[in-house]
């Protein structure tokens, strides 16, 4: 690292630097990594929220770990990170490719794909609330018995539901990301492809797809590490419902904590929530064989 | 993680190693399954988006008799009327007072913090920072946002607009600092040099040579994370209370639990929170997407 910056030595005084590095340094203690600790801390405590802070040992672990909701929580939070991912992968590769293709219409598609990434979670599960609502959504507009269920009402649906708004919100991304990795793909290995006579599909799964794997475990990693901090999208479609069909570890702790007023177990879950999501990093990092995935999957 | 800090690159490079480089891919048999789930996803994408612009401009006593799908003959605004007589005109203004208060402060300390990692990267402290700010990429905003609403809480800054900026600025450092850094290494060290040989301070040298040569890494950067926090939902949930105090994407929740059976409302109220975006994103959508794809697609 220290071979594009580190030479020549210097004489002058350089203790400015540290100085411009101060105040990004104190905010980001202050507000990231200061909570961080404290989250630890917290978790062995008891409060409501409002009043005081009293250490109380293990019993909030104790509390979160024998109730039912936490391995309940973790199976949806790993059940919308598995299909969300199942979903998203192939389109987003699929329309990468498509998009990263020369045809003029899909610049022209482009403009409209990319508009949900401008939008904000809240804007988009209000918009999908509303256009699922069973008596005056689209589909009980259109009088389409299979379009006006109970989308949000029953526990498979709303699961579901809850797998779509997010592929709708986030594919595009991804799109944009494969795009970016197909272009970067060397016109050679085509042409030599094609003068070996291989097909448009041969040529796909023997070029594009090897070509992609970098690409494939950046944006997989994004998805998966994502898809822990889904939170305003599904608090406001379902608010974790029917029951606890959608209940995943964001809002099973937001829930806790700011719902229930308990402060302990809804940091406990949330110490839990940032050690699955460094183990996932990890994994995918180890996955990827790359030291190239770390800073790519931080990102997240 | 170290190696390829050092690899100069820009951010709409994907992550190979060196850049290579397509101009003339040559011409290929059509790629129709490619060309059917791009079809299909258009209409996936644009039929709620449409539904959405159509239905607001609907009047209520007609919405629920109308076919859903074919706009409206009389088109109204009334909704657009009652979204911002419900004070939407604060809410815009809160939003902008907390983007634009959290989004320069941010840019401008990861620039300074950037360029100190860069310059200083003999100097054990500065990659001890900027390891710090590595691990806070791995860091998810909702996990600690408890604490945070004790720190704010005892800050006195509960249910303030300051309580907002505070926390969205130390969340935005992370990612700014590694792309900003990237690019400032991009800087050719002669430059830097000169500048010295002329008897520029760091802090000259900071503003006068490397802002202007970063300046797109700086759009970019500051575009992403003005739209991530105009976005923000969980933190206005959780750090402020009164009606006045609400950003956009929250007063946009309220409002539906008020009016929730007015869908042509409901519906111009999310027009309304995403129109500043929209016309933006219509200006200036490369810089939007490469913005967004900053700190990933590299």
């Amino acid at each position: 690292m220290s071979a594009l910056t580190g030479r020549p030595p210097r004489r002058e005084p350089r203790s400015v630097l540290p100085w411009l590095a101060a105040p990004a340094l104190v905010v980001f203690v202050g507000f990231a990594v200061i909570p961080l600790i404290g989250v630890f801390a917290l978790s062995f405590t008891t409060w409501d929220g409002i009043g005081a802070i009293h250490p109380s040992g293990l019993t909030s672990w104790r509390a979160v770990l024998t109730d039912p909701g936490l391995p309940h929580a973790l199976w949806v939070t790993f059940l919308v990170m598995a299909v969300s991912w199942a979903v998203q992968t192939p389109l987003s590769v699929l329309l990468g490719v498509f998009l990263a293709g020369r045809q003029r219409y899909r610049a022209v598609l482009g403009v409209v794909y990319f508009v949900p990434l401008m939008l904000s979670s809240a804007a988009i599960a209000i918009a999908y609330k509303a256009l699922l609502d069973p008596n005056f959504g689209l589909g009980a507009g259109l009088k389409i018995d299979a379009l006006s269920k109970d989308w949000l009402g029953r526990p498979g649906l709303a699961f579901a539901v809850v797998v779509f708004v997010v592929s709708w919100q986030f594919v595009p991304f991804h799109t944009l990301i494969y795009q970016g990795g197909v272009q970067q793909i060397p016109a050679s290995l085509y042409e030599a492809a094609q003068i070996d006579g291989a097909g448009r599909v041969r040529q796909f799964f023997s070029i594009t797809l090897p070509q992609l794997k970098y690409t494939v475990i950046t944006s997989s990693t994004l998805m998966v590490v994502g898809s822990l901090t889904f939170f305003d999208l599904i608090f406001i479609l379902t608010e974790g419902g029917p029951g606890d069909a959608t209940r995943v570890l964001a809002l099973d702790m937001y829930k806790r904590g700011f719902q229930a007023s308990l402060m302990g177990p809804a940091s406990a879950i949330a110490v839990i929530l940032v050690l699955v999501g460094l183990a996932l990093a990890l994994l995918l990092r180890r996955l990827g064989g790359r030291d190239a995935g770390a800073s790519q999957l931080e990102g997240a | 993680m170290t190696t390829t800090l050092t690899e100069p690159r820009r951010p709409q490079q994907t992550g190979h190693g060196e850049r290579r480089h397509t101009p003339g891919r040559p011409a290929r048999r059509r790629n129709w399954v490619g060309g059917l789930a791009g079809w299909l996803w258009l209409v996936v994408v644009a039929v709620p988006l449409y539904w959405t612009l159509i239905t607001s401009l609907k009047a209520q006593s007609r919405y629920y008799a109308s076919n859903p799908l074919v706009p409206s003959a009389d088109p109204t605004l009334d909704n657009y009327r009652l979204v911002i007589e419900s004070d939407f005109l604060r809410y815009f203004l809160n939003s902008v007072v907390v983007t634009a208060g959290a989004v320069i402060p941010a840019v401008v300390f990861s620039f300074m913090a950037a360029y100190a990692i860069v310059r200083g990267w003999r100097m054990r402290l500065l990659r001890a920072v900027n390891g710090l700010f590595l691990m806070g990429l791995a860091i998810p905003l909702q996990a600690t946002v408890i604490p945070v609403y004790l720190i704010i809480i005892r800050l006195n800054l509960y249910d303030s607009l300051l309580a907002l900026i505070l926390p969205s600025i130390a969340f935005a450092i992370p990612l700014s600092v590694l792309v900003l850094a990237n690019f400032i290494r991009d800087v050719p060290k002669e430059l830097f040099d000169s500048m010295r040989v002329d008897g520029a301070t760091e802090w000259t040298t900071l503003w006068k040579l490397a802002a202007p040569l970063t300046r797109p890494a700086i759009l970019t950067v500051t575009i992403f994370n003005a739209l991530t926090i105009w976005n923000g939902f969980l933190l206005p949930l959780v750090l402020t209370q009164s009606p006045d105090r609400r950003t956009l994407p929250l007063a946009l929740w309220t409002f539906q639990g008020q009016y929730g059976v007015n869908v042509p409302a409901v519906l111009a109220a999310v027009v309304l929170t995403t129109l500043p975006v929209l016309v933006l994103y219509a200006f200036g959508r490369r810089q939007l997407l490469s913005g967004l794809t900053a700190g990933f697609s590299r």
